[in-house]
């Protein structure tokens, strides 16, 4: 890091970019894009809620949590927005606010593990489907088509009835039925860099295909990876939450934001914003990561590139 | 070009045994003794050993499956837990009616989202434009549950001026009914298909081919509507095929909330139930379903775009 810190001063009073990293160039790129700057600072807000809520639960051993997150008082049932319950309170009284600011854990650690699930299982299998080709290739693609063929939302919702419903269960149904689209991704990016030079120089100096797939083919095909990666991590969050809202994801009275407004339809003639805000936080979240993933292609895009 | 349709028919038989093999294998896992279950608790082992004998649980898996898509392919798909009722007469009138909701939906997506994709490729960076942008961008980011509750607040609750849930019989009732189910699961889809829409036509306009048809002194609707749109469907055709999989998807969720009498809160019904046959009959016969309606996309490609058809006819050759 620090040679290329002198570097990239020596550079700057030359006034040259050609000799920066890949991923300078993707960030200055990024940089730019206003709109994906601003889903980076959401998401930015988002972990930062994320990690405070964890560390508050952690010092106080769960008893701010307890008291008021879940804790019942029904003296404050249905409370309008106000002053001291600035989104409201929900049919238990509890603070509207305090519930969806605790429940982003579960939307942000569900759908980044439920991506990456997907992605360590599916990834593998379309790095050698790519690498490999020929019979394997095939094999492994139709085994994904077969995937493929059963909708992402019912083959969830079969792994978790199967299964039973869970948090790791949710996380297993999430992650397998994911996969098939990461191995097509994966497959994709392997196949457009394996014949470059630089493989066949590995190859020739004799790596093994081991280390010519980890080494060297991993890091160049990376770039479309990470932007599914972050797009899909949205369409996770909308997973979660959907799944919740129909009982097989987070269960009651943990506060998921799917799962805040299962209860919000029956409420929703006299306290409209029950179902309203949880909804609004979702949609910001999605928001978020969409503009951050399209904000990465852009800058990883080669072709974009002036 | 006949052949093709055999061809492509041909080749999706494979991907169909192997997507209820899958849906069949994840019910195996499902926890409980479905004899068990169907002879209540106080049954002896005797009793529910014969009854497994009887219903071939004792079989091995390979047989078990086998038996499944033997009985599937006569349109026999096994007795509910629940009540004991043949599944296929329950299914297929719900099967019906989340194709009507789904097919629904499909429709609105493409009746608004093609064009205005359109308008706001023509005027690119118009206030219109904008506005559309920013719209599909949040309507592509909401959830169809969320989006449901805010219409029935909206349409139902507040102007009262549609039906919250159920569907109506009588075609005015059913379409009356209908429009809210249908507008929010068609949501996403409609924020995707304006998208694409909009980027497919911005390559196109582009064109020289355009500049020429521009200089021949051709209308601008006229340009719009034969030369541009056709050569900018492929995309917009792509993405509906790839969103119908996740429209019978959504329905779940969707029928949830309006109480729709489809397959898919049959499936969340049977789940609460741990009604087994069922939901491994209605995943499969959605499975089917998005499977053939893909089919047709692919077939539709053919007849859009010429050069599909002619690399075939080359091949033939």
């Amino acid at each position: 890091m620090c040679v290329l810190n002198k570097n990239n001063t020596v550079e700057s009073e030359v006034g040259t970019v050609r000799d920066r990293t890949l991923f300078q160039q993707a960030w200055n790129q990024f940089k730019r894009n206003r709109r994906a700057m601003v889903g980076l600072w959401i998401i930015t807000a988002l972990i930062f809620i994320l990690i405070v809520t964890i560390v508050i639960d952690f010092l106080t051993d769960y008893s701010i949590y307890d008291s008021f997150v879940i804790k019942q008082n029904l003296r404050n049932k249905l409370a309008k927005p106000s002053l001291t319950h600035f989104l409201g309170c929900d049919e238990f009284g509890r603070d509207l606010l305090l519930r969806i600011l605790w429940g982003t854990k579960y939307s942000l650690l569900l759908g980044f593990s439920a991506v990456s699930l997907s992605f360590l299982i599916g990834g593998p299998f379309g790095m050698i489907a790519g690498f490999y080709g020929g019979r394997i290739d095939n094999v492994i693609m139709r085994v994904m088509d077969v995937f493929m063929a059963c909708p992402f939302i019912l083959l969830a919702m079969a792994i978790v009835a199967a299964l039973g419903i869970s948090t790791t269960n949710l996380l297993i149904a999430l992650g397998v039925s994911g996969m098939a689209s990461f191995s097509r991704v994966t497959r994709a990016s392997v196949m457009a860099v394996k014949d470059k030079e630089y493989i066949e120089a590995a190859r020739a100096v004799g790596a093994s295909d081991l280390r010519i797939i980890v080494q060297y083919i991993f890091p160049n095909a990376m770039a479309p990876i990470l932007v599914q990666i972050t797009l899909r991590i949205g369409t996770a969050i909308l997973l979660v939450a959907g799944l919740s809202y129909i009982g097989l994801g987070i269960q009651p009275p943990a506060p998921e934001w799917g799962a805040i407004l299962t209860s919000a339809k029956m409420y929703m003639r006299d306290a409209w914003h029950i179902s309203a805000f949880p909804g609004l936080f979702l949609v910001t979240t999605v928001v978020a990561f969409n503009l951050f993933g399209d904000g990465l292609r852009d800058a990883l895009d080669p072709k974009l590139k002036k | 070009m006949i052949q093709y349709i055999v061809k492509r028919f041909i080749l999706v038989i494979p991907v169909l045994l192997g997507a209820t093999l899958l849906v069949f294998t994840i019910m195996e896992f499902a926890p409980g003794d479905p004899a068990r279950i169907m002879l209540g608790n106080d049954a002896t082992l005797e009793d529910i050993q014969i009854l497994r004998e009887e219903m071939g649980l004792n079989d091995p898996f390979v047989t078990r499956y086998t038996r499944f898509i033997t009985n599937l392919l006569k349109g026999d798909l096994g007795m509910s837990y629940r009540n004991n009722l043949e599944i296929s007469s329950q299914i297929l009138q719900r099967l019906m009616n989340t194709m009507i909701l789904a097919g629904a939906a499909v429709l609105i997506a493409v009746i608004i989202g093609i064009p205005v994709g359109i308008i706001s490729a023509i005027k690119q960076y118009s206030v219109f434009d904008n506005f559309v942008m920013m719209t599909t961008l949040f309507l592509a980011a909401s959830p169809v549950f969320w989006l449901g509750l805010m219409l029935v607040l909206l349409f139902a609750l507040k102007l009262g001026v549609l039906p919250a849930a159920g569907m109506k019989s009588g075609f005015p009732g059913l379409l009356l009914s209908l429009i809210l189910p249908a507008l929010t699961l068609s949501s996403n889809t409609m924020a995707i298909i304006a998208r694409t829409t909009r980027a497919s036509m911005l390559e196109v306009v582009r064109q020289d081919y355009i500049d020429t048809a521009r200089a021949k002194g051709l209308k601008e609707s006229t340009l719009t509507v034969k030369h541009m749109l056709p050569n900018a469907l492929i995309p917009i055709l792509t993405v509906i095929g790839i969103s119908f999989g996740g429209l019978l998807g959504g329905s779940v969720v969707t029928e949830s909330i309006f109480a729709w009498p489809g397959v898919g809160r049959f499936i969340v019904d049977s789940i609460s139930f741990k009604d087994t046959p069922s939901i491994l009959a209605s995943v499969v016969m959605l499975s089917i379903l998005s499977t053939f309606i893909n089919l047709f996309v692919d077939l539709l490609y053919a007849f859009v775009d010429p050069r599909i058809k002619s690399q075939y006819q080359l091949l033939k050759r």
